[in-house]
């Protein structure tokens, strides 16, 4: 937190103030000033609600485009699987994997084999952890973020494990620099990412240590090229082997939890959904799971923000995918347990708790603003109209005691007042 | 004037009222986040005041759960109108329930909830009355 905002802004030219954006944001990270959006950054844990809900395409993602990697000598697309729901049920992985070569990528590689193996890695935590259940599934950024800020008692239940992508952009990157005979920073390895959060991960990854990603690019800012492309090559016969394995099933929800041995997994999408879980979690139930699977988007991630096609069509081929091509294995379960044993998939150090910034830092005054919120919330009118700019009243009443409204804001308040005064008047 | 702050709210409790069953301790946990308690007190104070809330509405027909916070300490009151508890020592033991089938069904009624909550305060306090009900005085250092 206080890093710049680091996943989305706000195009003023474009913003209009329509409020969708502040009514679609899970942790009321947005107000409305002056008839624009504005952001706080320290409540913003880069789900990109606000990106799909904006009418005016006003929230811009901040992903890069192929000018910033024009520096590398070797480009590689490493696309999320995410990627495979977006075209038309006969387009294999394979095909869309040769068309990223034709717009401007020196190779494309597949992720799948990652998430087997990670899923692999899942089962051997589980079977050697002793701790509080149900562990929780560290692969949607923006759960972590949330899980960091509003249930920080629970970090200690993410699994201490190496998201797919980080996986293999280390894989790839190590073999194509002993390929090619390159040094590894003329490499560009570039994440196709279908969300801001993802985005967040590569350029500020969890812990500052050092990514293998070197940036991300919106799957929506390439769609148009590469869907050409991909008519253009999907005429060529397509390798149906390229992509295989369980692992496919990844971006859809519950894509994970069926990936591994254990059968008492839950499935959990959209993060409101995700919150009442954690609540749950936190208030010591849900202990009979073995692991939650959680994913800010409600279809998970073949339905991010920066994806173009219906959720429900993604899922659908993605699903249809995993029947056709999940059954042989992605990759090899005794080598990823040895790998595992040597510790390849373990993230260093642990999930610290980074709770949302309290009222005051010093308690006693933290306790006077809340009770002085309460008052103020015992005269507001509770139907969370925004029209004062905060998405809520409880919001509002946070704003008014931190000194970034001011309580005349309330309209519904102010039109009691004018009424009163007017029957004063009349009277 | 540290000390004199404290921040004071009242939440109402309905018996058997399933669909709302947990509201007041998810408000008394984000009320507490808000302030800025530490994430392992915040965890001891939700699930007392969860385990004493859910006591009201599994056997209590009404109650009451009080939040009080002072820099010192985090209190619950719970007052309930109910049949009361006859034998206080017997319902401290972990295990021991006078729950229906009914409410067993539902998952709830394992015998923890009083034990819990004594395990996760600093101070506990419990009286009743039978035939009239029950009051809860929890406490939680800061």
């Amino acid at each position: 937190m206080g890093d710049d905002l680091r996943s989305v802004r706000v195009n003023p030219e474009r913003c209009r103030g329509r409020m969708s954006c502040m009514r679609a944001c899970p942790t009321e990270a947005i107000r409305i000033r002056q008839g624009r959006a504005v952001i706080l950054e320290d409540r913003c844990i880069d789900c990109g609600e606000c990106v799909r809900a904006c009418p005016n395409s006003a929230i811009q993602p901040l992903t890069g485009s192929f000018t910033d990697f024009a520096r590398f000598k070797y480009t590689i697309a490493l696309p999320s699987p995410a990627i495979y729901g977006q075209f038309r049920r006969d387009i294999l992985p394979g095909t869309i994997l040769r068309a990223l070569t034709r717009i401007g990528f020196d190779e494309a590689c597949d992720l799948t084999w990652a998430t087997e193996a990670v899923s692999v890695a899942i089962d051997e935590f589980l079977a050697d952890y002793r701790g509080p259940l149900p562990l929780i599934s560290p692969f949607c950024p923006a759960v972590v973020r949330l899980v960091q800020a509003r249930f920080p008692a629970l970090v200690d239940q993410l699994v201490p494990i190496d998201s797919p992508m980080e996986i293999a952009a280390r894989e790839i990157k190590n073999r194509k620099a002993r390929e090619l005979g390159l040094p590894m920073d003329e490499i560009g390895v570039i994440y196709l990412t279908p969300c801001p959060a993802k985005i967040v991960a590569v350029e500020y990854p969890p812990r500052k240590r050092a990514s293998y990603l070197d940036g991300a690019i919106a799957i929506s800012d390439i769609y148009q090229p590469l869907l050409a492309a991909v008519s253009r090559e999907a005429e060529q016969p397509a390798d149906a082997e390229a992509v295989k394995g369980l692992g496919l099933g990844w971006p859809v929800l519950g894509g994970q939890a069926a990936c591994l041995r254990t059968e008492d997994t839950l499935a959990v999408g959209g993060l409101r959904d995700v919150a009442r879980i954690l609540e749950d979690v936190e208030n010591g139930k849900l202990g009979e799971l073995q692991y939650l699977e959680c994913h800010a988007c409600p279809q998970g991630c073949c339905s991010g923000p920066l994806t173009v096609e219906n959720p429900y069509f993604a899922r659908s081929k993605i699903l249809h995918l995993v029947d056709r091509y999940g059954r042989q294995p992605g990759c090899s379960r005794e080598e990823i347990q040895r790998l595992y044993r040597l510790g390849y998939f373990s993230l260093p150090g642990r999930f610290s708790p980074q709770p949302f910034p309290p009222l005051d830092a010093e308690i006693s005054r933290a306790i006077e603003k809340r009770a002085r919120m309460k008052e103020i919330l015992e005269t507001l009118p509770h139907i969370d109209c925004g029209a004062c700019g905060a998405p809520t009243c409880h919001s509002f009443a946070e704003d008014v005691v931190q000194g970034r409204a001011v309580i005349e804001d309330c309209v519904v308040l102010a039109a009691e007042h004018a009424r009163r005064n007017r029957h004063t008047a009349l009277a | 004037m540290p000390g004199a702050s404290v921040f004071t709210q009242q939440f109402e409790v309905r018996g058997r009222d399933f669909a709302n069953a947990g509201r007041a301790s998810t408000a008394i946990k984000e009320i507490l986040k808000e302030i800025g308690i530490p994430p392992a007190t915040v965890r001891r104070a939700a699930i007392a005041a969860y385990e004493a809330e859910m006591n009201v509405v599994l056997y209590a027909r009404k109650g009451t759960v009080e939040l009080q916070v002072s820099p010192r300490e985090i209190r619950l009151l719970v007052r309930d109108e109910g049949d009361g508890i006859p034998d206080i020592e017997l319902a401290m033991q972990e295990g021991y329930s006078t729950a229906s089938e009914e409410i067993r069904e539902m998952g709830f009624g394992a015998g923890m909830g009083l034990p819990n909550i004594r395990k996760n305060a600093d101070e506990f306090r419990i009286e009743s009355v039978v035939g009239q009900g029950t009051e809860l005085d929890i406490r939680i250092r800061l």
